[in-house]
C-alpha cells in the first residue's frame, strides 16, 4: 500500500491573535509551529495503514523553507519520506495549492506507483478554505470523502465514517481515494526520541514550484473586534461558591 | 445588481435550516431574483424572498451523494445563468461548494460574513474558526460562496415561491461517493452541542481521574461535560467532548470553563455561549477577557465547593 499525506505549517496562537506591520500575516516571532490539527490525525492514519499493510508513507507540504520542521515531525512518527514544495512564504490561494500537489502527486505517481490513498484535513486550521482536497481528487479523477473519523481499508474498497445527525454516516469507495479527515479519527502518538533521530535520516524532495496569480487574493486580515467582555470576578477560592450559586439563579440555569 | 442568485438550501423535518435562511438574507442583497435548491423535499421559502425553489427528482438522492448534489448545483447555475452561488458554511455547504467549485474550476470563498458584487468580487471571511477575519478580493465569471453560520441575522421578505420538480441527469461517477448507511448514536447523556449547561476543564485539572469534580458538578446542572484539546490529545478524555475550533462548536446558556486559559482554538467552540464563568488560578490568563465572570483560584476546591452549594438548593 502506498499513501501520500498532506499537511500545513501553521502557528500556535495561544491566547490572541496578533497581526505583522503589514496586516498580511500574523506576528509569529515568538509562536511556534505545528502541523494543522486535523492534519496531525492524517498523519497518524498513514502511519497506522502502513504497520498493518505494509508499503510506503509519504508527506507532503507546500510551504517555506522552514515547513521541513513539520515534514520532520511526521517522519518522526513513522512516515518514510516528504515531499517539499518550496514557497517563499507568501500565501497560496486554495486552486494554487491544490494545482501544485496535483502536479507533484503526478510526478512522485510516475516515478514509484501510485497513491491508494491520498490524506488531508477536512479544513485547515489558519485559513479554513475546506477545499484543496476536493479539488486535488477532481483533478485525480478520484472520488473523495471529507471530514471523516473513521477510516478502514477493506481490500480494493475504503469504509468511512462521518458524523452526521447525532451518528455516523457511512461511505464504501473503491481505492484509489482522497479522504479529508478530522481530528478525532484517531488519537495522535508523540514521536520518540529514536523516532526523531531516524526522521533526521529519511529523504526530503525539495522544488520550488511557481506561485500563479491567486483568484481568491488577501487584502488584509482583521483581528474582530473583542467581545469587550472584562469578567466579573465572583471571589477568590472555594468562598466564591455562593456567588457562582446566586449567579447561576439569576441567569436561570438553576 | 447581478442577474439570478442560486442558493443551496439544506432543510431537516420539513423546514429550512437556519444557516440556510441567514445565507438567503445575504444573497438576496447580492443579486435578483433569487433562486434555490432544494434537495429532498420542497420546503416552504415564501418568508425568504426565493422567486422559485428547484427540486431535482431522483431516487438515487434518497441518501447523501455530495458529486450529484455539486452536479445539480452547477447544471442548474449553467440553465439559469446564475451570476453567484451561495451556500451556508455548514459542513455539507462548504463539501458541496468545494465541489463545485472543482469542477467548474472556479474560485470559492468561504465562511464568508459580508460580500459586496462587482469585479473583483469583495468580501470578508472567517480564518481561524472566526479568531481571525479576512478581507479578500475574488476575480472570477461566477461568486461561488459560503456564509458563516450565525454571522447574519434572518431578515424575513415576503414573495411568491414557485416551485419547480426537474429530473436531473446523474452521471455513474457522481454517486460513487454517498451515504451507504447511517449509525445511529450510542446515545445516553446531554449532548454537547445542544447542552443547556457545559462545564469544561483544561489542563488545570491535572489529570483523567481529575475529572471526576467536573463530572459531578456538570451532572448536578443537568448539563454536559466538555474539555479543551489539550485534555484529549493527552488522552484524558474523548475527542468527543472537545470544545474548539477542531471540536464541538457549542451555545449553552452557561459555560464553565475550569483550568482552561482560554486560547484562540478553545474559544472558537465557545464562543457562541450566553454567558461564560471562568475558573482559574491566574487572574490574567486570557479566558478573563472572554469570560463574563470569574472566580479565582484552584479549581480543585473551588468546583466541589459550588457543587456543594448547588446541593443545598435540591
Amino acid at each position: 500500500m502506498k499513501v501520500l499525506v498532506c499537511v500545513k505549517r501553521v502557528p500556535f496562537t495561544g491566547g490572541k491573535m496578533v497581526l505583522a506591520e503589514d496586516s498580511m500575516s500574523l506576528e509569529t516571532r515568538h509562536l511556534g509551529f505545528t502541523i494543522s490539527p486535523h492534519e496531525e490525525c492524517g498523519v497518524e492514519e498513514a502511519v497506522r495503514l502502513i504497520e498493518a499493510n505494509g508499503g510506503e508513507s509519504v508527506v507532503l507540504t507546500l510551504g517555506p523553507p522552514a515547513a521541513v520542521e513539520q515534514l520532520r515531525d511526521a517522519m518522526a512518527i513513522g512516515i518514510d519520506r516528504a515531499i517539499h514544495l518550496q514557497t517563499d512564504g507568501a500565501e497560496w490561494d486554495p486552486e494554487a495549492t491544490a494545482a501544485a500537489i496535483v502536479e507533484a502527486v503526478g510526478a512522485d505517481e510516475s516515478a514509484s506507483g501510485p497513491f491508494d490513498l491520498v490524506f488531508f484535513g477536512n479544513e485547515s486550521a489558519d485559513s479554513g478554505g475546506f477545499q484543496v482536497g476536493l479539488r486535488v481528487a477532481f483533478a485525480l479523477a478520484r472520488p473523495c470523502v471529507t471530514g471523516l473519523k473513521g477510516v478502514r481499508a477493506e481490500g480494493a474498497s475504503v469504509r468511512c465514517e462521518q458524523e452526521a445527525d447525532g451518528g455516523r454516516d457511512v461511505y464504501v469507495v473503491p481505492l484509489p481515494a482522497v479522504l479529508t479527515v478530522k481530528e478525532g479519527l484517531n488519537l495522535p502518538r508523540y514521536p520518540s526520541v529514536p523516532g526523531r533521530l531516524r526522521a533526521g535520516r529519511k529523504p526530503v524532495a525539495v522544488s520550488t514550484p511557481a506561485r500563479p496569480a491567486a483568484r481568491l487574493e488577501l487584502v488584509k486580515l482583521v483581528v474582530p473586534a473583542g467581545q469587550g467582555r472584562r469578567a466579573e470576578v465572583l471571589g477568590n477560592g472555594p468562598s466564591a461558591a455562593p456567588a457562582v450559586v446566586e449567579m447561576m439563579r439569576k441567569i436561570g440555569v438553576l | 445588481m447581478i442577474a439570478a442568485v442560486l442558493v443551496l438550501v439544506e432543510h431537516a423535518g420539513g423546514k429550512a435550516a437556519d444557516p440556510s435562511l441567514q445565507t438567503l438574507t445575504l444573497a438576496r442583497s447580492f443579486g435578483s431574483p433569487v433562486h434555490a435548491l432544494v434537495v429532498g423535499a420542497a420546503v416552504d421559502l415564501s418568508a425568504h424572498g426565493v422567486a422559485v425553489t428547484h427540486v431535482p427528482q431522483d431516487e438515487a438522492l434518497d441518501s447523501f451523494a455530495p458529486d450529484a448534489w455539486a452536479a445539480i448545483l452547477g447544471e442548474l447555475a449553467g440553465r439559469l445563468d446564475a451570476g453567484a452561488i451561495f451556500a451556508a458554511g455548514t459542513e455539507r455547504g462548504n463539501e458541496v461548494m468545494a465541489r463545485v467549485a472543482a469542477r467548474s474550476n472556479l474560485p470559492l470563498a468561504t465562511n464568508c460574513i459580508a460580500v459586496s458584487a462587482g469585479d473583483p468580487v469583495t468580501l470578508t471571511r472567517q480564518r481561524w474558526g472566526g479568531s481571525l477575519l479576512e478581507e479578500a478580493r475574488m476575480y472570477t465569471p461566477r461568486p461561488l460562496i459560503t456564509v458563516a453560520p450565525h454571522t447574519i441575522p434572518i431578515e424575513p421578505a415576503t414573495r411568491e415561491a414557485k416551485v419547480e420538480r426537474f429530473t436531473p441527469q446523474l452521471k455513474e461517477q457522481e454517486l460513487v461517493v454517498r451515504v451507504v448507511e447511517h449509525v445511529a448514536a450510542a446515545g445516553g447523556g446531554v449532548s454537547l452541542a445542544e447542552a443547556k449547561v457545559v462545564v469544561s476543564g483544561g489542563r488545570g485539572v491535572g489529570s483523567k481521574e481529575g475529572f471526576a469534580i467536573i463530572e459531578e458538578l456538570a451532572a448536578l446542572l443537568g448539563g454536559a461535560v466538555g474539555c479543551s484539546r489539550v485534555v484529549t490529545s493527552a488522552g484524558w478524555r474523548p475527542h468527543s467532548d472537545q470544545v474548539g475550533q477542531t471540536g464541538t462548536k457549542i451555545s449553552p446558556d452557561l459555560y464553565i470553563a475550569a483550568g482552561i486559559s482560554g486560547a484562540t482554538q478553545h474559544m472558537a467552540g465557545c464562543k457562541g455561549a450566553k454567558r461564560i464563568l471562568a475558573i482559574n488560578a491566574d487572574p490574567e490568563a486570557p479566558i478573563m477577557q472572554n469570560a463574563d465572570y470569574a472566580v479565582v483560584g484552584d479549581l480543585k476546591e473551588i468546583v466541589p465547593a459550588i457543587s456543594a452549594e448547588v446541593r443545598k438548593l435540591k
